[in-house]
């Protein structure tokens, strides 16, 4: 059976489509979900995609924490369902408080777009389980709030568990607390990147395809947790 | 207050009404009296106002435009002609493209974020009303000293507001132009080109037809924003101590204008829609005068049911409003419910305003009472058209006889040398990459080319890889040398910059910036520039399909150089074949195709390093372009060019610097015989690129271009051993540049005024 993944749509989502794109071509089965359907549809897992959900007013993130699927969403996670929030996704994610911290304005005030050097931190999360450790991608990054912050004590914290899962390599594109890409719950289902894997999964389009191993990553640790059969 | 109304018109026929402050001239208020047969009501007064002016009705450029319509080539591809919201393409496999270029200059200067911003808003709209989906923007921008401080303020406001509204939207932004001259110091020009793509069956029209459809409103609510924004900001030129112009400025949403694009595409896709149209300039007046008159002609408008943002604004105002991201569409009544549903989905407001009828008249009525009763075309479509004198300045004389001939030229290596270190960082050649990187490219997944390439390039079809490229293009310096030759100049520059990347040039949109056109110099201008870009068109195949006028780019007697902003559309069966700019391979052959000359009048060196202009453009033969075109094309289709690029501003030495840094490792250039290295390296001759050939199929590339007669010469060699740009026989010596020395020269200029 083809593992099935969930992309939401918020009003203002923008990657939705590249990031069902990235799912497929990992593998997967790509299924659309709506923000007002408080209903996950038997997913395996999902990408909460990178765009300005609700114009990011008030706060990036902060209204579509209260959108009707993100009820369900919240404790499909807290349950172990692999979550991927990539750039705004990132921000629900907090948000919803699924992952710690939040994301800032950048610190020179600038929205950037680049092609960002990253080194893997973690490779035990449900999204990064085909990387080495220490292993150098390059993906495209484009924010105007990806600056990541905590508390001091939850960045010991986050450090301490291993649950940084990249990092930026050379210049610091954005301000991040110590220089942290993507984080990971405790559990390792549930991810957060600014930068974003579903933009380098083609040669044509990407300036690498580097990013696809977030998505056959998942699609490994759904074979292996026995959720799918290979 | 009292609303002024018809039966108010005809019992008060003596009433003053302020014609001149709404910008109409005494002759066209005579005429509207006379289309009436009455005074207009104050509210027919302000639909006029705005649908004549210069920006709607192209009342001084219209005898002019006629020869895109009448110039017309041959070609099979067009779908949609010139005069609808946008020209349609087909590009094959079902598919068809629309592409637009529109100004929003004036409002830019006067608030540069919002300005841009609803610059991009509008011809989102414009595309999404054909009913394609947008897939990829461009801005050609032109700004004054960039050591002028205003050009700070308005430059970084413009860039964030392009990219504040952009990537909001989710379109990539794959290109355009930044040019620094002092000719637009207190006129900068910002002009929005957007690209949509739909399968043929999807095309859609702006009609209000069958009698008894629904008009319904949907999008933003209507405020006080932009009230006069065509009329008041964009027929004007700016006095210098005029009366603050912001309050005709609109303020964008770019949230709700992406709600605005899925929730239209959604009902036009659906089947919902007979007709539809945007509100941009001119708001309501425009959108319902203009659905009105292209469809059964008749049609009645509840005013008072609008939705406001704010509910003290007058009849007058609200239809003079362009508050942005609002849509117009006509609905049969069956399928209002569905159409609502739609809306609501996509949490958008939407309000039956009007029924389509027979009666041949737009009529208007404000809670109960008629404050408009008009025929529609004499809105829409029959405002006043002026033949405005035009003459060749006497000027143009010095102009052209000041050549760059006695202008000092580098005469040793050392000289070449440090001038190619200085032109690698004049802000027009510099990278602009500070200001593209604030953009957002990657989005969608199909941006194949983006900034600095020579094209954008879109990839339409995934499974094909069929794809389009775009380019924009002006070299106003030419233009300003000689309008005629110069509109066709940037044509073939656009022409060109598509055909590098292995696209075949399909089809032309413009924006036609200028002065005053009460100035006869101006209009002659314009007449010369409108006359060599058709007549160039119909020779080199390629139709204007749109485009849009932007006059009294002017402050006081200061006009803007002439600047036709040319963007050319090209088809590509399969994207995988595009040629990119960047040398790849050790021991690639590097070619210049095409003949240079000793042309440097209107040159980025005249202007960099002399502050120079005069004398005649480059020459510039059509069909040698074409060629030139052919085998770009060819040598894609058939993959025997491994890189291409464009040879314009700062010629050859540009060119080659630009491949260098983009590609990372060195090349080896030998200056040809018969010329001397400076102007080999600087003269900017039309029709050029150079190319890269691999070593194996250096035969078949030199087999091309001797059966085309067209003159293809060997400089070089790729070195991907070295890291800097060798080049010898310069002046008897070799010289060398290293790259990363010119990536940081390159890239530091904008960071360094801007940043």
């Amino acid at each position: 059976m083809t593992p099935r993944v969930g992309v939401i749509t918020f009003p203002g989502s923008l990657d939705d489509k590249d990031a069902a794109r990235a799912v497929r071509l990992a593998g997967g089965e790509s299924v659309s979900l709506w923000h007002a359907d408080a209903n996950l549809h038997s997913v395996d897992a999902v990408v909460l995609p990178g765009g300005f959900s609700y114009g990011d007013y008030l706060r990036c993130g902060a209204i579509a924490k209260f959108a009707p699927v993100m009820e369900k969403l919240v404790d499909a996670g807290n349950g172990g369902l692999p979550i991927l929030g990539i750039c705004n996704g990132f921000q629900v994610l907090t948000e919803s408080h699924l992952l710690p911290g939040a994301l800032t304005r950048n610190d020179h005030l600038h929205f950037i777009c680049r092609d960002q050097k990253l080194r893997i931190e973690n490779n035990s999360s449900a999204w990064t389980s085909d990387f080495e450790v220490g292993a150098e991608i390059l993906i495209p990054l484009k924010n105007g709030e990806g600056g990541y912050v905590a508390d001091e004590k939850t960045l010991d914290e986050l450090e301490g568990e291993g649950r940084v899962i990249a990092r930026y390599l050379g210049l610091n594109p954005n301000g991040s607390r110590r220089d942290i890409a993507g984080i990971t719950n405790a559990r390792g289902n549930v991810v957060g990147i600014m930068p974003h894997p579903e933009h380098a999964v083609e040669k044509l389009t990407g300036p690498t395809t580097d990013g696809l191993g977030f998505f056959t990553s998942l699609i490994t640790s759904l074979v292996n947790n026995g959720k799918v059969s290979a | 207050m009292s609303v002024d109304k018809v039966s108010d018109a005809i019992a008060s026929p003596k009433a003053q009404q302020p014609f001149a402050e709404l910008g109409l001239k005494k002759d066209e208020y005579k005429s509207i009296r006379d289309i009436l047969g009455r005074r207009p009501t104050s509210s027919e007064l302000a639909m006029y106002s705005v649908m004549w002016s210069e920006h709607c009705s192209y009342k001084s450029s219209k005898v002019h435009l006629r020869q895109f319509g009448t110039k017309v080539p041959k070609n099979d591809s067009m779908l949609v002609g010139i005069g609808e919201n946008a020209g349609v393409v087909d590009i094959g496999h079902g598919w068809a493209v629309t592409f637009k270029v529109e100004s929003h200059n004036h409002p830019s200067y006067v608030e540069p974020y919002q300005g841009a911003a609803t610059g991009i808003g509008g011809i989102v709209r414009d595309i999404i009303s054909m009913g394609a989906r947008p897939v990829a923007v461009m801005d050609p921008l032109r700004f004054g000293d960039p050591g002028n401080p205003d050009t700070r303020r308005v430059l970084t406001g413009i860039v964030a507001g392009i990219g504040g509204y952009g990537n909001c939207l989710g379109l990539p932004n794959i290109g355009g132009e930044i040019v620094f001259d002092p000719s637009y110091q207190g006129n900068p020009l910002v002009n929005a080109l957007c690209v949509g793509t739909m399968k043929h069956e999807d095309i859609h029209l702006a009609k209000a037809s069958g009698v008894g459809n629904a008009v319904i409103l949907y999008g933003a609510r209507t405020g006080g924003d932009g009230i006069g924004g065509v009329s008041v900001l964009a027929s004007e030129t700016f006095d210098a101590d005029g009366p603050a112009k912001r309050p005709s400025v609109q303020v964008g949403d770019p949230f709700m204008e992406k709600l605005l694009i899925e929730c239209t595409l959604e009902v036009l896709h659906a089947g919902l829609v007979e007709g539809i149209q945007d509100l941009g300039g001119a708001g309501i007046s425009c959108a319902t005068s203009e659905l009105a008159s292209n469809g059964e002609g008749g049609m009645h408008v509840w005013l008072d049911r609008v939705l406001l943002r704010d509910s003290t604004l007058s009849p007058e105002e609200i239809l003079m409003s362009e508050s942005q991201e609002r849509m117009c569409a006509v609905v049969e009544p069956a399928k209002i419910d569905a159409f609502m549903a739609v809306c609501k989905k996509w949490d958008v407001e939407a309000v039956v305003i009007g029924e389509v009828n027979n009666s041949g008249r737009l009529t208007v009525e404000w809670h109960g009472d008629e404050i408009v009763n008009v025929p529609p075309r004499s809105v829409a479509h029959d405002g006043p058209v002026y033949e405005r004198p035009f003459a060749r300045p006497d000027w143009m004389d010095v102009r052209q006889t000041s050549g760059p001939e006695d202008l000092v030229r580098p005469k040793t290596a050392a000289e070449v040398k440090q001038t190619w270190l200085t032109m690698t960082g004049t802000p027009n050649l510099a990278s602009k990459s500070w200001v593209t990187s604030q953009y957002d490219r990657y989005v969608m997944g199909n941006t194949i080319l983006a900034q600095p390439e020579d094209s954008g390039m879109i990839r339409v079809d995934e499974e094909t890889g069929l794809g389009v490229a775009v380019s924009t293009d002006c070299n106003a310096r030419f233009v300003a040398l000689d309008p005629y030759k110069g509109a066709q100049l940037a044509l073939a520059e656009s022409f060109r910059n598509v055909a590098v990347t292995g696209a075949k040039p399909l089809a032309v949109t413009n924006c036609l910036n200028f002065g005053s056109p009460e100035d006869p110099a101006v209009m002659w201008q314009f007449e010369q520039a409108v006359t060599g870009l058709a007549d160039a068109c119909l020779e080199m195949g390629t139709p204007v399909t749109g485009g849009n006028v932007s006059f009294y780019n002017q402050t006081g007697e200061v006009a803007i150089h002439p600047t036709p902003v040319i963007g050319v559309l090209g088809v590509i069966d399969n994207v995988e074949r595009r040629t990119p700019m960047a040398w790849a391979q050790d021991g690639e052959l590097v070619y210049v195709l095409g003949t240079t000359r000793d042309e440097l009048a209107g040159s980025e060196w005249a202007h960099a390093i002399h502050s120079h202009l005069g004398g005649h453009p480059p020459v510039l033969d059509l069909q040698s372009e074409m060629t030139l075109a052919e085998i770009l094309v060819a040598g894609s289709s058939q993959q025997f060019l491994s890189a291409a690029h464009d040879v314009s501003e700062g010629g050859i030495a540009q060119t080659i610097a630009e491949m260098a840094m983009r590609s990372g490792f060195g090349v080896r250039i030998d200056v040809p015989a018969g010329i001397d290295a400076f102007t080999f390296l600087w003269s900017e001759s039309a029709t050029r690129a150079v190319v890269v050939v691999p070593q194996n199929r250096n035969e078949e590339f030199l087999a091309l271009c001797q059966s085309k007669d067209f003159a293809a010469t060997k400089i070089g060699a790729v070195d991907s051993l070295s890291k800097a740009i060798e080049v010898s026989g310069v002046f008897g010596e070799t010289i060398s540049l290293d790259i990363e020395e010119l990536r940081t020269i390159s890239e530091e200029t904008l960071p360094r005024l801007f940043g």
